[in-house]
């Protein structure tokens, strides 16, 4: 019993990583931007997010674990749109491919995230391992109290906040997409932007703010890597290929945030899963490591069968838009 | 009143000469490694004349790098003339990683179970030829499923990477040496099998002549051949294709064949003539560069040498600044995306024009 609430934490755990990934990911997708930078932009997250915190109590002798918070999340959430504003640059106003921009963006805060988190204590004056131990504590904190309820404190009350959120994130984002007339418009965007564009609706604003915002999201999930589950330290390519996987949930989700939630605990429980079968060798193990990938594919083949309308990813997904090229 | 736009831009109707291109890319490359000469200065606080001197050094200081250099553009090479026929039909084939590491574990399963068994030469042709295999099953699965039911080819080709390399680390468990390592470590270093052997007393001189050969022919299967042609027309129009009477599905899985095919090579390139193991490291992300590299190319597999060693050239010399001042090896990945974000980027101007809007 003990062993498999355990395997439920880790699989929640893990599974918010991919979900934030996600969740920004559709934001974007719904655009007709298919950003391929997602697991770069996850990684500039995360190292920004770190480093926010770690100048911050280097420099005060008398950190605030509020203050800290605050700094890493917001340094977290600029940061990675950043990366989103350069690609929409590139892809929305100078109309390059896609997938091109997507996978240089990925280069790009692949080796972002690991070079500053690799040389960040060097650059800042040669003070040994980062640590932001106090910011790190508050995120890592869980509610008191409930916590403590055996077995459904476990498994429901045992995160930090930063898990909460991204629940409702999904919530409010699945609200906006399908009960909003900016959702519905940015739908229409996704589908067809010549129509969109004559019914009036501003494209390229609607574009720009999905993406950046989309991306912002994303890189929660780099923060969420960084500060709840490695506890505040950096490891190098730590973050593995978790930004794919989240790339993969939007698939596995049909674009719908609600489904993404389930989809990333789901993920998240397959991704760990070798972990917990007993009397595997080490050669099944790695078998078993591909299985998240396997279902998505798997999953991927089946929408394609089955050529249901509302399976089926944006209709302009991937494809630049010019208004005089209609 | 409304208000005119400060610039207007238009299509090009004709396309822009090549000189226009090279100028347009000379310009962008040159903003790219002044933005970057910036971000070292910023970060090292050393002298700008001296990072373009260390990354020339880095590069071509030394026969030995010169020849690493080299090395490295042609593997590059190699994979980006795999995509381009793949790309020139639309198809995206991120899955270049995938299909790299199938080629090398099958070049190192071959070279790991007959490596005493055979006569080098035969040995060699059939590690060339179980690669090429390799690769191209593995980047046909996707290419089948596209032709009969659409499938979404950039995420199912994508996927199978991650894929590939679980393949790789199950092959690692049986293949390890020494045992409990997790590592292959050099495949046949007593008796060298299955390695590609000198050519002009030059180390990766058969890694040269390969690539080389597969550039030419690209270049010929693409631009004389029926089915290059057929390609082209199935990448600009599936319906104009099917009107013409051109087999869509069946030139769909053959090109994908052949991209795979070529990919399985780099992967042979890699283990037999380069690094003698393998691992998931094999790739490298290579085969996300290439992508980046054939489309820049638009396809012609000539200007392909160009910009892989172009970008091979900043990525050594990336590697060299960072060992001379202490810096975290990731710092090459940093300088590339941003040269890659300029080329990329110059792409608009070749396809559109910008003018001042007139009064």
């Amino acid at each position: 019993m003990s062993v498999l609430i355990v395997f439920i934490q880790k699989a929640i755990v893990q599974g918010i990583c991919i979900l934030y990934g996600a969740l920004g990911e559709i934001m974007t997708e719904k655009s007709g931007n298919l950003n391929l930078g997602i697991p770069g932009i996850m990684y500039m997250g995360g190292i920004s997010g770190l480093m926010g915190a770690f100048l911050y109590e280097k420099d005060n002798p008398d950190p605030n674990a509020l203050v800290g918070v605050l700094i890493s999340f917001l340094c977290a959430f600029a940061c990675a749109a950043i990366g989103g504003l350069i690609y929409s640059i590139l892809t929305i106003t100078l109309r390059v491919n896609q997938n091109v921009t997507g996978l240089a963006l990925t280069i790009f805060g692949t080796g972002f995230g690991n070079f500053f988190g690799g040389s960040i204590s060097k650059l800042a004056g040669g003070v040994g391992q980062i640590s932001v131990k106090v910011t790190g504590s508050a995120y890592t904190a869980k509610i008191p109290g409930l916590s403590k309820i055996p077995v459904i404190g476990g498994i429901l009350f045992n995160y930090g906040f930063l898990t909460y959120l991204c629940i409702i994130i999904a919530v409010l984002l699945s609200f906006f997409l399908f009960k909003t007339r900016a959702g519905l418009n940015l739908r229409a965007i996704g589908e067809n932007p010549g129509t969109a564009d004559a019914a009036g609706i501003n494209v390229i604003k609607y574009k720009y703010l999905s993406t950046c915002i989309g991306a912002g999201l994303a890189g929660l999930g780099g923060l969420y890597f960084v500060m709840e589950y490695s506890g505040g330290t950096w490891t190098d390519n730590g973050f593995g290929d978790r930004g794919w996987l989240a790339v993969a949930l939007v698939i596995f989700a049909l674009w719908k945030p609600l489904n993404a939630i389930w989809g990333a605990f789901l993920f998240g429980a397959l991704y760990i899963l070798y972990l917990y079968i007993p009397g595997l060798g080490r050669s099944m193990q790695e078998v078993f490591k591909a299985l998240p990938y396997v279902v998505t594919i798997i999953v991927l083949v089946f929408t394609s069968f089955r050529k249901k309308k509302e399976h089926q990813p944006p209709a302009a997904l991937g494809l630049p838009y010019f208004r005089e090229e209609r | 009143m409304k208000k005119e736009p400060f610039l207007q831009v238009s299509k090009r109707r004709n396309k822009a000469r090549w000189q226009e291109r090279l100028l347009i890319r000379f310009i962008a490359l040159i903003l790219a490694l002044i933005v970057c000469g910036a971000v070292i200065v910023a970060l090292v606080k050393m002298n700008p004349v001296d990072v373009y001197k260390a990354i020339w050094d880095g590069a071509m200081g030394s026969e030995r790098r010169l020849w690493q250099t080299i090395r490295d553009t042609m593997v590059l090479l190699c994979i980006s003339i795999g995509l381009a026929p793949a790309f020139k039909m639309k198809f995206w084939n991120i899955g270049a990683e995938g299909q790299i590491l199938i080629g090398g574990a099958c070049s190192a399963a071959v070279m790991i179970y007959a490596g005493d068994k055979m006569p080098t030469g035969l040995l060699l042709i059939v590690m060339f030829v179980a690669s090429a295999l390799g690769g191209m099953i593995w980047g046909m699965i996707p290419a089948v499923f596209k032709a009969n039911w659409n499938t979404n080819e950039t995420l199912f080709t994508l996927m199978l990477n991650y894929v590939a390399m679980q393949v790789v680390t199950y092959c690692i468990v049986f293949w390890e040496n020494p045992k409990g390592s997790n590592t292959v470590g050099i495949i046949n270093q007593a008796t060298k099998g299955g390695w590609l052997p000198e050519l002009f007393g030059q180390k990766y001189g058969w890694n040269v002549v390969i690539v080389l050969i597969l550039t030419v022919g690209m270049f010929i299967y693409l631009k004389y051949c029926k089915q290059g042609y057929e390609i082209a027309v199935v990448g600009e129009s599936e319906n104009t294709a099917r009107y013409a009477g051109i087999q869509v599905k069946k030139v769909i899985i053959r090109t994908m064949a052949i991209s795979g095919a070529i990919c399985g090579i780099a992967g042979f390139v890699i283990v037999s003539g380069a690094s003698h193991t393998i691992s998931t490291a094999t790739a490298g992300g290579r085969g996300f560069t290439a992508i980046i590299v054939a489309w820049l190319s638009k396809f012609n597999t000539f200007i392909m040498v160009a910009v892989s060693f172009g970008i091979v050239f900043m990525n050594q010399g990336a590697v060299q600044i960072a060992t001379q001042y202490g810096l975290n090896e990731n710092a090459s990945n940093v300088l590339l995306g941003i040269i890659l974000f300029f080329l990329i980027g110059a792409e608009f101007f070749i396809n559109y024009r910008v003018k001042r809007a007139k009064k």
